[in-house]
């Protein structure tokens, strides 16, 4: 379940964040941004030139006047984007800080039951607290002993109680959720203030945020060419002198401002809290930014069949009986032998014959049957009825129950030898439908009846709906998909090949899957999977990308690098979707920044100079009505595009699954033509409106 | 324009296509120290330098020692240079007892001759000793078009490696370029310049009299050799003042198509190097495909502009193209065609005036020089300098799939693009701070010989060519002062070496990283699409910064033409 989403700009929002905005012009915020900062020296040293100039009643006050504004706004702007972006982080902190309301902890003492109350904040890292239905668990801990419902809405938003128990895959609590019923032993994990959902509260309101690799680099780039304007800018003054005459410093301000990279400097931070926050809304945990930009650069994804690929059990798709006997016949048998079978394989069976052969579930009391339940001794269940004994499990079991003979351990030809009492081409025959069923990936289940084979039942992995359709997404993105699982090569190959994954890891353990993550690594692959066991965290701390369960273990939520708190192990594919819509976006507003330079330069570079070279008009294409409305309409476009765009930066730029190909071709067209475009346009309809308005 | 024109155009650039792949498969082999069809005869030559030398072969360099290796290198060939120059009046093989030359000029000449600038502030026949010629200037002609080729060698491995220290050995790369590729190619072009007539003597000049009687000193000496490598290693320093304009260095029309042709050949050949070495010959086309978009672009500008003519001229009752400033022999297409190549190629060498081309026509040139000289480029330089701007491009764009960016399977990060960026800014600076400089103070306005905007023109083209490592001259900028000389020689110097090494730094840097397998979701970066980001790119961020001061030059005064005006001297 996700969280009620937010629009983009509700009041609750744009409040906070105009004061923020203003709180952020703070010069020792503002140099963490680079571009930014420059704009708000400029500004400050403009502003402090103006105030001089008014006092001694200088020429043009109006005009720099509002140059000096639309400075102010343009850093204004930007510090708005950010602060909306966290604000937004904010709003989803504020939920879950009312969850950390002050607990009382129950201390064992050690000493049998007895235990001491302590605030919970002053619990350490192996304490080890009780904690009974009703109460409050008071860190993040794992459950020693014991097992309860646990009601994990305040994270999860999840209102159904989830189960956690000492010992296995779902050990793991977490501070701030409630106990419902039973009482557990938790021993705590993590010390106050470092808890999951301070981490959490930390993470989305983007205080513990650092840059990202690419940010760093993107921002060294955007250094860069503000330098080269720097340049470019600042031998302006020469070349005029050289040409008689001289240039007002606001209009080299106003066009050194226009041609940085301002856009993309102003909302590079707000993409990246916003992707962050994106992937929150979507109940997923990234620990850093670098963790979602790595999701983006996935080249390889491992899978686990189980509950991912395939819905978590097998179940009963066909009856295939042998020669001489219906399908009527053996989905009637293999029904009644699976009657008081609770596994879900024998609930299936029951399903199939009801809803393919139209028969009825019986009462087993009605039919005075007894059930006979299954052993590892055995590998068989079914019921005695009155004159009848059917029988159902592993097709060597049954063929020698069937024939009298020792049960026969697979290839043992010489065991299988003494089947005779069945007809020895009933036992070929189910052997070979056996054979058959397992090549395509399903597990055979033979059925008789009073020792005559009558068939075997096909039991399937159900693969998921939709999921070859996902992986041929992936594949168009080019990331390849490694199935692991348990079973045997043949049967993981027949999976494999129904749900359309590029390759499968069979008879899979965590060695192996640790073997394989570093080859692919080695390669120069970035690897992404999700795991829930303590055998998983090595896999999860060795991927590029691990999405641990919230489920899982504390060991397995340490070393991944995400947490699904849904624990949702499908999800990994759009925690890929997240990453590179984050590096979609980030990539897509740098170009539509770089590209708006060329109608900047064709507004302001006429009218700058105009005053000597009267024949520069020419270059005057948009036909701005004066020199100073063509740069005052430059600067205002400049200012009023970063506001314009603060919707993309925090919704992202679209993402489609297709190759990288067709999505550069579209995001050119859209961010770099249209980079190009849109500001002829934009400086254009703002010209007339500063002309209409008289404002220069 | 006229059809014959743009045939000779469109047979220049096959001649040149058609040398692509032969040459590059060459070169890769050199370079990768494969045997080759030379190596029976210099394979003993080679090993006999490396012995003398004390190198061995096999030892690779890390890039900071090939970064290292390779200033040490310029550093004492300046010195040489510089010292060869200053006592050349002493020294032996000067017929024409050439005196000492100043130290100014002296020290703007070795700038410009290690930095394969070739920027010439002295006429070389009236300055000059032979042994400053050949001992001089032309070893510096082999030596710097070497380096440069090696540089964009050792940057090509850093694309074509992977999770290695090093890009391979400045030592042998150097020897390799200079014996199995520069000499070879050199002696068969410098007698087939022979046979076109251009002289190769040691005798001194040549007195003789005219037809009308009046006695007349002919310059002669070791011409065909220089020319030869002047050509295909763009440096560009013509053994007579009047450089490629001069009949003796330049005599006929076939000599002129094949100069034109020898300046893009190894240049445009190493994007084929560049291609086999990253396992794919399509990614070196692309490079091209790139170049000869802005190359097409820019010699149709110029040659329509020269074409067209001057409208002043035009509105007079002249009709025609312009052709002040250009050789009678070559006309106007053979000089425009020959402007824009040895602009794009940072050669230098030029066969007209630049400065009397109409005010497009000649902008092409600057605007070449402005981007860096990335169309097809001096040898090497042109390779590295692109590949600068590809990762640049890359990083720009390459966001856009939804993926960090990577070219040919390296990840393009903070450290490559810091060095790409470092790399870019140098030009800027050099070009116009050394302009804005010349426009303020007086013995900067004391040079252009024009005023208002050609005058502007001509100190912007100047710096842009110094910056830039071309060489060329616009000419009208009377550039032998001491405060030219230094300018523009500290200009040569920033703009080769702060490219030099950031390129280096990123070879290492790439070398030393995986190599990502390419799939469906990476980068295209051998279409189309790409070749076209990548000169909107180069045009956006490389060109338009100059865009202010193309204002003030060229772009008035074309306009200025246009309307019938002139700016009167003093103006």
């Amino acid at each position: 379940m996700s969280r009620p989403s937010q629009t983009l700009f509700s009041a609750a929002l744009v409040g906070p964040a105009l004061v923020g905005a203003v709180r952020k012009l703070d010069p020792r915020l503002m140099v963490r941004n680079p571009v930014m900062f420059v704009v708000e020296v400029v500004a400050l040293l403009t502003t402090i030139l103006f105030v001089r100039d008014a006092a001694t009643g200088a020429a043009d006050l109006a005009f720099s006047g509002q140059i000096i504004l639309w400075l102010w706004f343009t850093v204004l702007f930007a510090n708005f984007a950010e602060a909306v972006a966290e604000g937004r982080g904010k709003a989803q902190a504020e939920s879950l800080r009312r969850t950390r309301t002050e607990t009382l902890a129950k201390r064992l003492t050690g000493r049998g039951d007895a235990y001491e109350t302590v605030p919970g904040n002053g619990l350490k890292v192996g304490d080890v607290v009780l904690v009974e239905a009703g109460d409050i668990i008071p860190s993040d801990g794992e459950v020693i002993l014991g097992i309860a419902s646990v009601n994990e809405a305040a994270i999860t938003g999840e209102s159904a109680p989830v189960i956690r128990e000492s010992g296995g895959d779902r050990s793991a609590v977490t501070g701030g959720t409630q106990v419902l019923s039973d009482a557990i032993r938790v021993r705590i994990t993590a010390a106050a203030g470092s808890t999951f959902v301070d981490r959490m509260i930390a993470l989305v309101e983007g205080a513990s945020r650092q840059k990202t690799p690419n940010e760093i680099a993107l921002n060294i780039l955007l250094a860069g060419l503000t330098l080269i304007f720097v340049f470019a800018v600042a031998s302006i003054p020469s070349f005029a002198s050289y040409a008689g005459g001289a240039i007002p410093l606001i209009v080299l301000v106003a066009l050194f401002v226009t041609l940085i990279p301002t856009t993309i400097g102003a909302l590079l931070s707000a993409i990246g809290i916003a992707g962050m926050d994106r992937l929150v809304r979507f109940n997923v945990l990234a620990m850093s930014g670098r963790a979602v930009e790595a999701a983006g650069d996935v080249d390889t994804l491992l899978l686990d069949k189980t509950g991912t690929i395939t819905l978590g059990n097998r179940q009963a798709t066909a009856f295939r009986p042998v020669r001489g006997v219906t399908e009527q016949e053996l989905a009637d048998a293999a029904q009644l032998a699976s009657l008081a079978d609770e596994t879900p394989e024998g609930r299936s069976i029951v399903v199939l014959a009801k809803e393919g052969y139209g028969i009825g579930a019986r009462d087993m009391g009605h039919l005075d049957a007894t059930f006979v339940p299954f052993t590892a001794q055995t590998r068989m269940s079914g019921v005695d009825l009155a004159g009848a004994q059917i029988r159902k499990g592993a097709v060597e079991a049954i063929v020698a129950a069937a024939g009298g003979g020792p049960v026969a351990t697979r290839g043992s030809s010489a065991a299988l030898a003494y089947a005779r009492t069945a007809s020895t081409e009933g036992v070929e025959e189910v052997r070979a439908i056996a054979d058959e069923v397992a090549r395509a990936g399903g597990t055979p289940l033979a059925v008789s009846r009073d020792g005559r084979l009558l068939g075997v039942v096909t039991l399937k992995d159900i693969v998921k709906g939709g999921i070859r359709e996902r992986f041929a997404e992936l594949r168009r993105m080019g990331i390849r998909t490694v199935m692991i699982t348990g079973d045997n090569p043949v049967t993981a190959a027949a999976i494999a090949a129904e749900a359309g994954v590029d390759d499968f890891l069979a008879q899979a353990t965590p060695e192996d899957k640790l073997a394989l993550i570093r080859k692919e690594q080695a390669e120069g692959k970035l690897v992404a999977m999700c795991g829930d066991g303590t055998n998983d965290a090595p896999a999860l701390a060795q991927a590029d990308v691990g999405v641990a369960m919230n489920t899982g273990t504390v060991a397995a939520r340490e070393a991944g690098n995400m947490v699904d708190l849904d624990s949702d192990p499908t999800k990994l594919i759009e925690i890929v979707g997240i990453g590179k819509q984050l590096l979609m976006t980030r990539g897509a507003l740098t170009t539509f920044s770089i590209a708006n330079d060329v109608a900047k330069y064709f507004a302001i570079i006429p009218a700058m100079f105009l005053g000597l070279y009267p024949q520069l008009q020419a270059l005057n294409v948009m036909g701005l009505a004066s020199p100073q409305s063509a740069i005052l309409s430059a600067i205002i476009f400049n200012a009023l595009i970063i506001v314009a765009l603060i919707p993309l930066a925090l919704r992202g730029v679209a993402y489609r699954a297709v190759g990288a190909g067709a999505l550069l071709r579209q995001n050119l067209l859209i961010y770099g033509l249209g980079g190009i475009l849109v500001p002829f346009a934009g400086i254009k309809a703002i010209d007339l409106a500063v002309t209409a308005l008289h404002l220069a | 324009m006229t059809v014959n024109g743009w045939i000779q155009i469109a047979l220049f650039c096959a001649v040149v296509l058609a040398l692509v792949r032969p040459l590059g498969g060459y070169m890769a082999r050199v370079f990768s120290g494969e045997r080759t069809l030379l190596s029976p005869v210099l394979e003993p030559v080679e090993r006999g330098l490396y012995r003398l030398a004390g190198i061995d072969r096999t030892h690779e360099q890390h890039w900071l020692a090939y970064a290292t290796a390779m200033l040490v290198f310029h550093a004492a060939g300046f010195v040489l240079l510089y010292a060869l120059l200053r006592l050349q009046a002493v020294l032996p093989l000067n017929p024409d007892g050439q005196g000492a030359v100043a130290p100014d000029l002296a020290f703007n000449t070795a700038a410009s001759f290690i930095t394969n600038t070739n920027w010439q502030s002295y006429g070389g026949e009236t300055t000059l000793s032979y042994l400053s010629q050949m001992l001089g200037l032309t070893h510096q002609n082999f030596l710097s078009a070497a380096t440069g080729i090696a540089l964009a060698v050792a940057l090509v491995r850093g694309f074509s490696r992977a999770s290695v220290r090093t890009v391979g050995s400045f030592w042998v790369d150097l020897t390799r370029g200079t014996l199995y590729l520069l000499l070879p190619l050199c002696v068969v072009f410098t007698l087939f310049l022979v046979w076109q007539g251009i002289p190769q003597t040691l005798g001194g000049a040549v007195a003789t009299t005219t037809l009308e009687g009046a006695s007349q000193t002919i310059a002669v000496g070791p011409v065909a050799s220089q020319v030869a490598i002047k050509m295909l290693g763009t440096n560009g320093g013509g053994f007579f003042n009047a450089n490629a304009a001069h009949p003796l260095e330049n005599p006929t029309a076939l000599s002129n198509f094949a100069q034109m042709v020898s300046i893009f050949a190894i240049g445009a050949a190493l994007t084929n190097l560049f291609g086999r070495s990253v396992g794919r010959e399509r990614q070196g086309w692309a490079i091209l495909a790139a170049m000869a978009v802005l190359f097409l672009a820019g010699i149709a500008i110029t040659y329509g502009a020269e074409s067209a003519g001057s409208p002043v001229l035009n509105a007079l009752g002249l009709p025609g193209g312009n052709m002040e400033g250009k050789e009678v022999r070559f006309g106007i297409v053979a000089s425009a065609l020959f402007a824009v190549v040895t602009t794009a190629a940072s050669c230098g060498a030029v066969n007209a005036m630049h400065d009397s081309f109409t005010a497009l026509g000649g902008m092409i040139p600057l605007i070449n020089m402005e981007l860096g000289e990335i169309v097809v480029g001096g040898v090497g330089a042109g390779l590295y300098g692109m590949l600068v701007f590809v990762i640049v491009t890359i990083f720009v764009a390459g966001l856009m799939v939804g993926r960090t960016p990577e070219y040919l399977g390296k990840k393009i990060e903070a450290r490559e693009v810091k060095m790409a960026m470092l790399a870019i800014l140098c030009l800027p600076l050099m070009l116009l701070g050394g302009t804005a400089l010349a426009t303020v103070v007086a013995a900067g306005l004391a040079g252009p010989a024009n005023a208002g905007p050609h005058g502007f023109s001509e100190i912007l083209y100047a710096f842009t060519s110094a910056a830039a490592n071309n060489g060329s001259a616009f000419g009208g900028l009377a550039a032998n002062t001491t405060f030219y000389n230094t300018t523009l020689a500290a200009g040569m110097l920033v703009g080769r070496f702060f490219v030099i090494v950031p390129a280096l730094a990123i070879a290492g840097a790439l070398a030393a990283k995986k190599t990502v397998p390419a799939s469906s979701g990476t980068f295209p970066t051998d279409g189309g699409l790409f070749v076209g980001l990548l000169v909107g790119v180069i045009l956006i961020v490389g060109g338009l910064t100059f865009f202010p001061a193309l204002a003030l030059g060229p772009i008035v005064e074309h306009l200025a033409g246009g309307l019938g005006q002139t700016f009167a001297a003093g103006g």
